[in-house]
Order: structure tokens, then sequence, then C-alpha cells
């Protein structure tokens, strides 16, 4: 798994590529927590080059979202998830919680 | 991958594999039932589901099964039986009866949205059947899965 991140005015862009699994999930974890540490709480999360991932990085990306919409500081949106994450986001029930977008252009722009 | 085990010549495409109970070794287990499922005929779509649910299931055999023991093994065992494959796993942690976990509550808005749950609930949603023996040898999980 990688982490990158770009930060813009309004948000962060970060993108996870690899597989996120519980053997990966708590670095996953901590990236997004250090961008609430560092007072941001906008973020999109562009996963177009994730390959796989499990219910472990589903309860990061929850933690992610309670953490962010708290005080209405900001949300974590999600860029380009492939078919099959999405698929099991759906079947956990996930795919309310949180917006997708299919360009970051546009999930940039959304906050 | 690590040590074979068993491989008969009797069932063409069973095969078992020991693996450390060890977070790092589920790429390994993915992969072990992916190319079990991709002989078995399997579409990629439907292999990513069987590889999701054999994670979920040595995730929760590692994280609670063996909570805290050091240097345990999971013995996999993946096999077609026609057009069904069988993915059992076996350890000799605490027992641990996923059909015991409560389905989580998926309406739930997100602060009432609980966690745990969620990955026996994934195992139940994409295989067939999901079945859980325990005795004094230890525990014995065995899920299934027609090909369609």
């Amino acid at each position: 798994m990688e982490i990158s991140t770009q930060e813009f005015k309004h948000c962060d862009l970060i993108s996870v590529k690899g597989r996120v699994d519980s053997a990966t999930a708590p670095d996953f974890a901590k990236a997004l927590e250090k961008a609430n540490d560092n007072g941001r709480f906008k973020l999109a999360l562009d996963m177009s080059e994730l390959e796989y991932m499990s219910s472990a990085g589903f309860r990061a990306l929850l933690a992610a979202q309670r953490n962010c919409k708290r005080y209405n500081r900001g949300e974590v949106v999600l860029v380009n998830v492939p078919d099959r994450i999405r698929e099991a986001l759906e079947l956990a029930g996930f795919t309310e919680l949180f917006k997708t977008f299919d360009d970051p252009v546009a999930a940039v722009g959304s906050f | 991958m690590p040590s074979l085990e068993s491989e008969t010549a009797y069932h063409f495409f069973m095969a078992s594999y020991t693996f450390p109970a060890r977070f790092e070794f589920l790429d390994e287990i993915r992969d072990f039932v992916a190319e079990v499922a991709r002989s078995g005929g399997f579409s990629e779509k439907a292999i990513y589901s069987l590889q999701l649910a054999a994670d979920e299931a040595a995730s929760n055999i590692i994280e609670h099964a063996y909570e805290g023991v050091a240097n345990a093994s999971l013995f996999v065992t993946c096999d077609m039986e026609g057009d069904k494959i069988v993915i059992s796993m076996r350890d000799t942690g605490k027992s641990f009866n996923p059909n015991a976990v409560k389905e989580p509550n998926l309406k739930a808005d997100l602060s009432e949205r609980q966690i745990g749950g969620l990955g026996v609930y994934l195992m139940r949603k994409l295989m067939d059947t999901v079945q859980y023996e325990s005795s004094s040898a230890g525990n014995l999980l065995t899920m299934t899965k027609r090909r369609e």
C-alpha cells in the first residue's frame, strides 16, 4: 500500500494505492489521522489505483468520516472507487455514508 | 508460498498450506485462494469475493482466536468439489464462532454505526455457506461457494 497527499486550498487529495487489509490498514488509518492532526478535515480519497480493501480498511474509513464530520468541520469523499471495492462497500452498507465522485477535480471542487 | 503441507493427485485442485498466523501473510492466503478459484473456472469478480471472504475469515482467526499468541499457525485448505469451491481454515486458538456474531445494523447513521461483526457479515454475504466446528483439537471454519 502507498499513500500520497496533495494539499489544496480547501481540501487534501489523498491517493491510496495497492492493497488495504488488516496488515496495512493501521498505516492507512494513520495517514488519515495525520491529515486531521494537521487541521485538515476536508479529505478527497482517490481510490483509482486501489486494488483491494477489506473490512479493516472500511473501519479506518468510518473512523475518519466520524472525525472529519464532527462539528461540521469537513467530510471524507471517495473518488474513482473501483467496481469490486464499491460492491464490497455497498454490501457493508457504507456507500450511503460517503459521497462519491468519478473525477478528482470535481471532488476537490466540491469543497 | 510457505511450506506445502500436502497436495494429492486424487483431487486435482486440492491444496493445503500452513501459514504463519500473522496479518502479513493475508496477501499469500488471498493469492492461494485466487489460484485455486481461477483453476476452478471462477470469474475474476467472483475471485475477488472469495479472496475477501477468506481474508475476513483469516483476519478474525488471527485477531480473535490467536489473540496475543506468538508463532501460531493457520492451516488453509482450498478445494474444488465439482463446481463448488471449499475453503477451510483450521486453527488451535480460542474458539470463536462467527455464527454467534450479531449482524451489524447497516442502516444506522454514522455516529451509531458499529464496525464489529462486519467481517463475519461479509463472509456470510459473499459465500453460500459458512460453517464452524470447535473441538479439543481446535477450530475448523468451512466456507463454500458455487460457481455461477
